[in-house]
């Protein structure tokens, strides 16, 4: 399976990739390609233009700044994985990083391309939900925060304009008040569903992988807790409001009752 | 069509390609390497497994373009004088190949596992060689290899 034909031009900087966006009217960036490509391949996506940004490397790093955590979109989930302030200052990060797909997906596979991507079973975008993150695009007229809240729009959609490139990341450093578990069938299957949960501010935020066409909060769950509710009765409430997708690895059933067991584990790391 | 170069093997190459060129496919037709195999095509399998400035990739999932200016490491290049690489000679030793069609993944996988983690424990293997299908062996004798390979 080889990708239809395209155009390539390798971006020396940020600013010359989104120039390049700007320019041409069906053209898509170029990361760790481990999304993009496999699509490409199945001739799903086919765009007359890619913008290669991989060699950014000035948008590869993780920076503590005044109680957050920095994350360049190029930081490849290798290096999230691998990274000593995230385990320190943010944990759920790297632990989540290291559970994506396999060694050489993690060698590859960047924050950034994952968060843009917007797929519902990936599980970056719904801790980063949870951690109510800020996502940093840059466009022609510069820079603009987008709340994780509004970033996610739809599958595989996300509020970035198709002129702009999303440059960073940045997280509250909650140190190890966070937790990520998932379920999947087989050894680097994507998440038949996830479940985020992190202290924040005095609240318990709850997020759901794979429950619905993007990432979800699981207010639910949410509300209980405030109000008192106990885990195991919290957690009864995961599957409120979602609606699960039914396909090989489990039906929509299966998923909301996967959503209440996980988020009763995710409730109970985040106390052990 | 553009030219790339690549340190393949320790040995600059270049190619003409178009974009679109799968790396696997630039290292078997271009270069004739034909060591890494095509499994799945679909980034699955890890039959494709290189090393792409030391760090294994699946080369299916890795467009011929982006390897422009970097090093490569393909099974052809792992042996040093005619003596096997440790963990091609662990592999042979401890029988972790029977149709031998997903070794050089399986190879390359362990390679860069071992720069990584140089004594993973039985469970880091099997979960570091995680991107890597096998449909002969049962997988058991590939961790007594990698294994044997750290230890030696
Ligand atoms: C075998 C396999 C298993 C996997 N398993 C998992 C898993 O278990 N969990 C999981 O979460 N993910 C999994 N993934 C997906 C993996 O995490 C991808 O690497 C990630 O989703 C995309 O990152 P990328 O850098 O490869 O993006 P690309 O494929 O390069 O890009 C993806 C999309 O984002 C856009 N984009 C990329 N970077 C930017 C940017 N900075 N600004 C604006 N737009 C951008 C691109 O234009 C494209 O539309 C798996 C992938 C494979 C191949
Ligand atoms: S051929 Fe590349 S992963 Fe199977
Ligand atoms: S030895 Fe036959 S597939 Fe692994």
């Amino acid at each position: 399976m080889i990708p239809s034909q395209f155009d390539y031009e390798l971006a020396g900087t940020a600013d010359e990739a989104v120039g390049l966006l700007s320019q041409h009217d069906d053209a898509k960036l170029l990361a760790g390609g481990h999304s993009l490509l496999p699509l490409m391949r199945l001739r799903f996506a086919s765009p007359a233009l890619l913008v290669d940004i991989g060699r950014l490397s000035e948008l590869s790093y993780i920076k503590e700044a005044d109680g957050s955590i920095a994350i360049g979109a190029l930081t490849r989930h290798h290096d999230l994985a691998g990274s000593d302030v995230l385990r320190e200052r943010c944990a759920v990060i790297a632990e989540t990083a290291e559970g994506i797909g396999d060694p050489q997906v993690r060698h590859r596979g960047t924050i950034g391309g994952s968060v843009t991507h917007s797929d519902p079973a990936s599980d970056l975008p719904t801790v980063l939900l949870a951690l109510e993150a800020e996502m940093v695009a840059r466009g022609p007229s510069g820079e603009r925060a987008i709340a994780a809240a509004d970033f996610f729009t739809g599958f595989l959609e996300s509020a970035l304009r198709d002129n702009e490139i999303l440059t960073e990341i940045r997280v509250p450093a909650i140190g190890s008040a966070g937790a990520y578990v998932k379920f999947n069938r087989r050894a680097q299957d994507w998440a038949t569903v996830g479940v985020a949960a992190v202290r924040l501010n005095g609240a318990t935020n709850v997020a759901l992988t794979n429950m619905g066409a993007t990432p979800l909060r699981a207010a639910g769950v949410e509300e209980a807790l405030a109000a008192g509710a106990d885990t195991a009765a919290a957690s009864a409430q995961a599957a409120n409001g979602t609606s699960p997708p039914s396909d090989t690895n489990g039906s929509a059933e299966y998923r909301a009752h996967l959503a209440s067991i996980l988020t009763k584990r995710a409730l109970e790391a985040l106390d052990g | 069509m553009r030219r790339i170069g690549m340190t393949v093997n320790g040995s600059p190459r270049t190619a003409d390609v178009e974009p679109r060129e799968l790396l696997v496919y630039v290292l078997r037709e271009h270069l004739g390497l034909t060591g890494t195999n095509v499994g799945c095509d679909t980034s699955s399998c890890g039959a494709c497994t290189v090393l792409l400035n030391g760090e294994s990739v699946k080369s299916c999932t890795v467009l011929g373009v982006q390897a422009d200016g970097q090093e490569i490491t393909t099974i052809e290049g792992l042996a040093r004088n005619g003596e096997l690489h440790p963990v091609q000679q662990a592999f042979h030793e401890h029988h972790g190949l029977q149709c031998g069609y997903c070794t050089p993944g399986f190879v390359l996988a362990a390679v860069s596992l071992l720069n990584e983690n140089p004594s993973p424990s039985e469970a880091e293997i099997r979960e570091g060689l995680e991107g890597n299908l096998c449909r002969c062996t049962g997988y058991h004798n590939i961790v007594k290899a990698v294994q044997a390979a750290a230890s030696s």
